[in-house]
């Protein structure tokens, strides 16, 4: 024992900070669709739990039906969770768009409703467990905790998502159209870019970015049909701090708040599950727009 | 204002259209058959332990009657709680308010297990109990027409808390069911591990249906406790079993896993390789002897899986509440009960069980190892029982449960 | 824009009618008051025909609803965290009832007071932002009541609190009479739909029309609209409580159920579907969604997906719900 921190043995201390680093890169990658899909549409995708399951779902299915492994699925289960929210944007989401925000979020909600329930129907609630891949099998000994190699891998992957999509939105002629786009759509559609089809290309990428979650997650949590319905309410809190529709924002509150849940889990593990919330009322009444949003 | 009055025309026709079924149930006598209402988690974590296994198993209990009992049908109907003590207890309330179900079984999740509790003591309904594990069933949550059959918590920390303490397992942390069986597991378990000499340094309570142990599997690191004790059952069980592997938890040696409650189905989950050596407490185990042999071809034929403790349960259960009304010639809830009291329980899940005026079904209990792969000789052969645990051992007295029923 | 950037026209065409009637009260009998008394002769009869559990559950959530619609359909502000006052309200009646030895009528008071306070509370937080910030906003914080409700140690957890004797009644009617328990909750319901009716005909309900359709006018005229929304917010949670109380009561049972963000999902489908902005809507809606998850349950549809199905057909075609379909009907034929 290497003595105390705070009358906290630092074993707990930095295992737990470790845990709420990787917590937070889930929060990170979830809250980072909310918010492109947000910025864009401006619509609540209460769906993105569920299609974040639906990606967990889909790399269990294809290794278990087809026998296609991890790393295919990394690439194919966002691709499809992508096609699947291509086709709810254009069937339906694409409907509501002169109508009040509102109706997106009771839309989405209805979405996520379905397609949870269909696969509870189809599979029961208990998880259905999926494998870690041979390449991440075993762990590093760091010292104050046992770390398995696959938790490290979550971390950089989610790591790597945020910063190349932070990059190309904030550094790349795309990514200035679709910021363009996001503050006068009918300006940048004279400019001849289709803006109908960026909208639709928008909301299959947040989704994606769900669906990976979900693959990330399928070997940690279990594949589960209520697994992303419980993480949704965090995530949108995480939104409502970081301001909506901030990338950075929701990117850095992502982190931010899992390691403050994990310090919370090592002080006081009884908050742990609120704190988040208790977090968002206080930044709510001190900066109603969030940390790092604007007033609109 | 005609708008209103069509809208309260619409609700209206619309009380009326749900009048049908609930209309033509009521005033009819429970006498024109035995109604058997298998209630449980057919979906969730508790599905493989009890699920349509235990509803297999209550048919089969029929079908020895040939299923006609005073010459009359015996009907076996089934619903989903969904471990929700709120669904649980409206669905028995139906049950027996609207659908004439004479007898509840099952209901595991002691949370859900207590609410029923509740509906069939105010309705002096036969309540027989196979998935739910806590004690307190007997205890001060006791009915007159309630029935605890395979095991309890108390069984359990008597079968395996001592176990382990014995070969040295002295000081203990809990993972523990954040409900009434986890903390009624805990608390048995911890009184056990004490009388044994040793000590609990701490515990920690995990959400029902957790999909990550870790940050409790790291408290339980570091509190330095030889034994992590799991007070849980079903998948939170699976779940944390393996956690505990991939964070290297037992790797150091230090520290050693005990799982309180586990069920064959858990094992057979796990697979020999991650659950070989743990040691549990059981109410049954298929390959024990003939008979239980025998039995368990049966319905392994039926539902292609080994029964667990609480299916095999679930079997001579209803099968002792068929012959009681054979024996008192009515299905009247207090009167079968009191004949259930009478009669010993004698097939293949108990020899000579008896039972309590508590409803406490008290028969041997089996403390049993797990295999390891290369002992195991063919499927489903998991268990070693090392030792029998005499009823009178494993399950509280009367007088201890703490129940306030007239002797 | 507010979710009611269609159903705008419509109210505006009928506040005259709603003048003329608060100015000239007719006498005798409109069909309005013959529709009344014959759903309140229904309602008197239905536990002879019914099974009362069953009449009283969609009782309560009517009431839930209505509450609801209080805010939404008349304030234009979507609360996605109900269930926390219709669950908290359910905890405290169960805990003053069981551990307190309460009367069920204190019990219920307690309860609805307590949901009265929260309700403050959340609002003080979440009126300062509208749309769909506010929504979000009260999803959390109902969320983080969850949470409550599932460590404190008198919510007892995943258990909930069982066996809540059902009591007697100003010391008068045994509530574990099936009936004696049926009329009380009706007359909950009516005295909690009475409440509605007064607040929405009232000038306050008037203002709060006013700042649905336009807040920056309703401002402008010199109402501090944060006040009339705060008001309202804190009725409706009033009055979802009480609807929480008295279905603890009922089913002597308070659980986690009541609090999760599922049951703040369901009460704004019921006020969807039933009619927003109508006062006979939600208990319409309530009564239907409450019969159609006991015909589902008996069956091997999936209910969630059902429900979903309905949601998502109901804000892609059926945005004026059935109520307010029927309204919009008869409107154009006059």
């Amino acid at each position: 024992m290497m003595g105390t921190i705070f009358g906290i043995p630092p074993q707990a201390l930095f295992g737990q900070l470790l845990l709420g680093l990787i917590n937070g890169s889930f929060y990170a990658l979830l809250s980072l669709g909310l918010a492109v899909i947000f910025g864009m549409l401006n619509v609540i995708n209460f769906a993105h739990g569920a299609l974040y399951m639906m990606g967990a779902f889909v790399s269990w299915l294809l290794l278990t039906k087809l026998g296609i492994g991890y790393w295919w699925a990394l690439l194919l289960a966002p691709l499809i969770v992508g096609l699947f929210g291509v086709v709810l944007e254009k069937t339906l989401l694409s409907r509501l768009y002169k109508l009040d925000h509102l109706y997106g979020l009771l839309l989405t909600f209805g979405l996520a409703l379905i397609v949870e329930g269909a696969f509870r129907h189809q599979y029961g609630v208990s998880g259905q467990p999926y494998p870690i891949p041979d390449a991440l099998k075993g762990g590093q000994n760091l010292g104050f905790m046992f770390l398995p190699n696959y938790r490290g891998w979550v971390v950089v992957a989610s790591l790597v998502v945020c910063l190349s999509t932070w990059i190309a939105i904030e550094k790349t002629k795309l990514g200035a159209y679709l910021r363009a786009a996001t503050e006068n759509p009918v300006l940048v559609q004279a400019f001849g870019i289709n803006v109908p089809r960026m909208v639709t290309l928008t909301y299959a990428f947040g989704v994606a970015l769900a669906g990976l979650a979900g693959v990330l997650a399928a070997p940690i949590y279990q594949v589960s049909p209520l697994m992303g319905s419980n993480l949704i309410i965090v995530v949108f809190a995480v939104v409502v701090i970081g301001g909506m529709g901030s990338i950075l924002g929701a990117v850095l509150t992502g982190y931010g708040l899992g390691l403050l849940e994990g310090l919370t889990k090592v002080f006081y593990p009884e908050a742990s599950n609120i704190v988040v919330f208790v977090i968002m009322a206080v930044v709510l009444m001190i900066k109603p727009a969030g940390l790092f949003g604007r007033e609109r | 204002m005609i708008a209103r009055l069509l809208a309260g025309a619409a609700l209206a026709a619309l009380t009326i259209g749900a009048t049908g079924p609930a209309n033509a149930q009521q005033g009819k006598l429970s006498g024109d058959m035995v109604k058997v209402g298998v209630l449980n988690d057919r979906s969730g974590l508790y599905a493989d332990l009890g699920g349509e296994g235990s509803a297999v198993a209550a048919r089969m209990a029929a079908e020895e009657f040939g299923n006609k009992i005073l010459g009359k049908p015996i009907q076996i109907i089934t619903a989903d709680h969904q471990n929700k003590p709120d669904i649980g207890s409206n669905l028995a309330r139906q049950w027996i308010d609207q659908d004439g179900v004479d007898v509840i079984v099952d209901v595991p999740n002691s949370g859900v297990a207590l609410a029923v509790q509740e509906v069939t003591r105010e309705k002096k309904t036969i309540f027989l109990m196979e998935g739910p594990a806590t004690s307190r069933l007997t205890g001060d949550a006791c009915s007159p027409t309630g029935f605890h059959w395979p095991y309890d918590t108390r069984a359990l920390a008597v079968g395996t808390g001592q176990a382990i303490v014995k070969e040295g397992g002295d000081s203990w942390f809990f993972i523990t069911a954040d409900y009434a069986f986890g903390h009624q597991l805990e608390a048995d378990t911890s009184a056990q591990v004490k009388k044994a000499g040793g000590k609990v340094v701490g515990s920690v309570k995990a959400p029902l249906n957790t999909a990550d142990f870790s940050s409790f599997l790291l408290q339980a690191q570091a509190s330095g406790a030889k034994i992590v004790g799991l007070a849980n059952a079903g998948g939170d069980t699976i779940t944390s079993i393996k956690q505990a592997s991939e964070f290297g938890l037992t790797q150091s040696g230090q520290q050693k896993l005990a799982g309180l409650l586990i069920f064959l189905s858990d094992v057979h989950a796990l697979g020999l390789q991650v659950a070989q050596d743990l040691v549990l407490t059981t109410g049954f185990y298929w390959d024990r002897n003939d008979e239980t042999r025998a039995w368990s071809k049966k319905f392994f034929d039926r539902h292609g899986k080994m029964p667990t403790m609480v299916q095999a349960g679930s079997y001579s259960a209803v099968r002792h509440y068929l012959k009681a009304i054979e024996a008192a010639g009515t299905d009247d809830g207090p009167t079968v009960a009191a004949k259930m009291k009478e009669m010993p329980v004698n097939d293949m899940f108990a020899q000579n069980g008896s039972i309590l005026p508590n409803g406490r079904m008290v028969h041997d209990m089996y403390l049993a190892r797990v295999k390891k792969p290369s002992e195991s000789k063919g499927p489903w052969d998991y268990y070693e029982i090392l030792r029998t645990i005499p009823g009178k051992e494993a399950f509280a007295t009367f007088e201890e449960s703490g129940c306030k029923l007239p002797k | 824009m507010s979710l009611h950037s269609q159903s705008g026209g419509r109210a505006s065409a009928k506040a005259p009618r709603t003048a003329a009637r608060v100015s000239v009260p007719d006498k005798g009998l409109t069909p309005a008051r013959i529709g009344a008394l014959v759903v309140l002769a229904g309602l008197l009869a239905a536990p002879f025909l019914l099974y009362p559990v069953f009449l009283m559950k969609v009782l309560c959530f009517a009431l839930f609803a209505c509450a609801f619609n209080l805010l939404i359909g008349f304030g234009g502000l979507l609360s996605f965290g109900h269930a926390a006052f219709f669950g908290s309200a359910a905890y405290v009646t169960a805990h003053a009832v069981k551990v307190w030895g309460l009367p069920p009528e204190l019990g219920i008071l307690l309860g609805t007071a307590a949901s009265a306070f929260l309700g403050l509370v959340f609002g003080g937080i979440a009126i300062r932002r509208q749309g769909i910030y506010f929504a979000m906003i009260t999803l959390a914080l109902s969320q983080m009541v969850f949470f409550l409700a599932l460590q404190l140690p008198f919510t007892h957890g995943e258990d909930g609190i069982q066996g809540v004797p059902r009591g007697v009644l100003f010391g008068m009617f045994d509530l574990n009479n099936p009936m004696e328990m049926y009329y009380t909750v009706l007359a909950v319901f009516l005295i909690g739909f009475a409440i509605i009716w007064r607040a929405v005909h009232s000038p306050f309900g008037q203002v709060l029309k006013a700042i649905r359709e336009n807040e920056p006018r309703a401002v402008s005229l010199g109402y501090r609209t944060d006040r009339y929304k705060l008001v309202a917010f804190v009725l409706s949670a009033t009055l979802a409580g009480l609807a929480g109380g008295t279905k603890a009561i009922v089913f002597q049972l308070a659980s986690l159920t009541d609090v999760t963000w599922q049951m703040s999902g369901e009460v704004v489908l019921m006020t969807l579907l039933g009619g927003m902005g109508t006062l006979s809507g939600p208990v319409i809606g309530a009564a239907l969604v409450v019969t159609l998850e006991n015909y589902l349950a008996a069956t091997s549809l999936p209910v969630p997906v059902v429900i979903g199905c309905i949601f998502v057909v109901c804000v892609l075609v059926f945005r004026r719900g059935i109520a307010g379909e029927i309204q919009a009907r008869l409107g154009k034929k006059h």
